[in-house]
């Protein structure tokens, strides 16, 4: 293999991809478990945590520019390295959504809850499962599940409603209850949010492994490289 | 299917009648060579086989593939240098404006003057900067002002800033990048249409390169211009298409993919060619 010392960087950083992706699961799934349970500590602890996301991205964002600058990659590797990129990107703002929801946990403070939180959770897990599937697509160049996985958001989305009409319902019945029903739709706002864009990371999938730019669910509006 | 014997061609000056071009249709105005169904044999041995290929006018075309492919051989047989080479038979056409250049009857010479060539050494006549560009011209009937003549091709071959003091000192006394533009300039001199380029940069440093790099660039805007590059970030940088070729388990040089150098570079169709320009094989 003529080009082993390329071929072991991209799959570092393929791994480190893979980091930032489980440090945001995680992000995802604690900020809304610690939202459920009431734990401030745990929500500041995790708004503070963002930055080790932040500076993981910043880092594949670097190890990627280095690699284009030293090594040349074309075609295949140029497609892998440039959708590193946006992933790396994109996990970076997921991780930024779990913050919100960290803060807003901060925001709802010790007040209680003006429902048991059951939608957002299924939402935050749902959501990611989703990221976790299209991280492994991404990493075994699988076109089938990227093209399959997005349509599991509107599962995320019926739940979205479902908060949604939920917390009006509370407004309705309580005026006092529209700052927390309020931020409460911002969480569930961002894990929806979430979601769409594990519709991103597949069209990556998709880009990487076969040069078409495209937005999934319009697909006659792509765009082929080359 | 047209066999030629090994017979030098006639050297008769002049232009041939089977290369006049004076209504070219619409079709073959778009494209400066046309190959069908080329097989080129050393002896016995096919060196390069079923070629088809169309090469843009006054676009660059960069051949690449692995040592041995046949590359230099491909090139060498669009303005029948091949000819000059004991023992090599061409089998197919080699379209130019529409008319075969191996048709009988053709003046290889005449071919060659509108067909020129730069090889991977430059290799500048051992006579003044001027006489190199003037030589050509001259025994060609070129009848017009000559340092005329010469000013406008070395400046057409960003030159002239460089030797305008010094032209009538021996082209061997300048830097092997300046040569290699001096063998440039001599081959545009003789206003050929089509410029075939053997590595035309491998044996130089990267900024003569990369001046190499622009000239070429800028001659497109006039000349079509076929370059045979084992760098791959070269052909990258400067093409316009790329053809891949690749040897046969015959030891054939063969045709992989041929397609604009934007799509081989990011999205080659065939597994071969990205193997090949990702480094993975050859």
């Amino acid at each position: 293999m003529p080009r082993q010392t390329f071929e072991r960087e991209l799959q570092r950083l393929q791994d480190e991809l893979l980091v930032l992706g489980s440090m945001v699961e995680h992000a995802i799934a604690d900020s809304v478990d610690a939202l459920k349970k009431r734990d401030l500590e745990w929500s500041r602890q995790l708004v503070a945590d963002d930055r080790l996301i932040n500076e993981k991205r910043f880092q594949i964002e670097a190890d990627v520019l280095t690699l284009i600058a030293t090594q040349q990659p074309i075609a295949g590797d140029l497609r892998v390295l440039a959708s590193t990129l946006e992933i790396a990107a994109e996990l970076e703002r997921m991780g930024d959504y779990a913050k919100g929801i960290a803060k807003i946990s901060l925001m709802i403070g010790e007040e209680p809850l003006i429902k048991p939180l059951i939608d957002i959770p299924r939402m935050a897990a749902k959501a990611r499962e989703m990221l976790h599937r299209a991280l492994d697509a991404f990493v075994r160049r699988d076109i089938e599940a990227a093209r399959a996985i997005p349509a599991e958001d509107d599962e995320v989305d019926n739940l979205y409603n479902q908060v949604y009409r939920e917390l009006i319902t509370l407004i309705l019945a309580n005026p006092k209850n529209i700052d927390q029903a309020n931020h409460l739709l911002w969480a569930a706002h961002n894990l929806e949010r979430t979601a769409d864009r594990v519709t991103n990371i597949c069209e990556r999938v998709i880009f990487t492994v076969t040069g078409q730019m495209l937005e999934i669910g319009k697909e006659h509006s792509g765009y082929r490289l080359g | 299917m047209i066999r030629l014997n090994f017979e030098l061609p006639s050297l008769t000056l002049g232009k041939s009648a089977a290369l006049d071009v004076s209504s070219p249709s619409s079709e073959e105005d778009s494209y400066a060579l046309e190959v069908r169904d080329l097989n080129v044999y050393y002896g016995s041995f096919r060196a390069v086989k079923d070629i088809n290929l169309k090469l843009p006018k006054r676009k660059i075309t960069a051949f690449i593939g692995p040592s041995g492919c046949g590359k230099s051989t491909l090139l060498r047989t669009f303005n029948r240098m091949n000819d000059l080479i004991p023992g090599v038979r061409v089998e197919g056409e080699v379209l130019f404006n529409g008319h075969n250049i191996y048709a009988p009857g053709v003046d290889a010479v005449e071919v060659r003057r509108r067909i020129g060539m730069v090889f991977q050494k430059p290799n500048p006549f051992p006579k003044s900067i001027y006489e190199n560009i003037a030589w050509g011209a001259r025994i060609n009937g070129y009848r017009g002002n000559m340092d005329e003549l010469v000013e406008q091709t070395l400046r057409q071959a960003a030159l002239w800033d460089e030797v305008k003091d010094k032209l009538y000192q021996s082209g061997l006394s300048l830097s092997g990048g300046q040569q290699q533009r001096l063998c440039i300039a001599r081959a545009i001199a003789i206003k050929p249409e089509i410029i075939l380029m053997d590595e035309p940069a491998s044996a130089l440093d990267p900024i003569s390169t990369l001046k190499i790099e622009e000239l070429m660039r800028h001659l497109a805007e006039n000349y079509t211009i076929v370059v045979v590059t084992h760098n791959m970030q070269q052909a990258a940088r400067i093409s316009d298409y790329t053809a891949f070729l690749m040897m046969d388990e015959d030891r054939a040089g063969y045709l992989v993919e041929y397609g604009t150098t934007a799509q081989i570079f990011t999205n080659p169709r065939e597994k071969a060619t990205e193997d090949y320009i990702t480094g993975r094989f050859g």
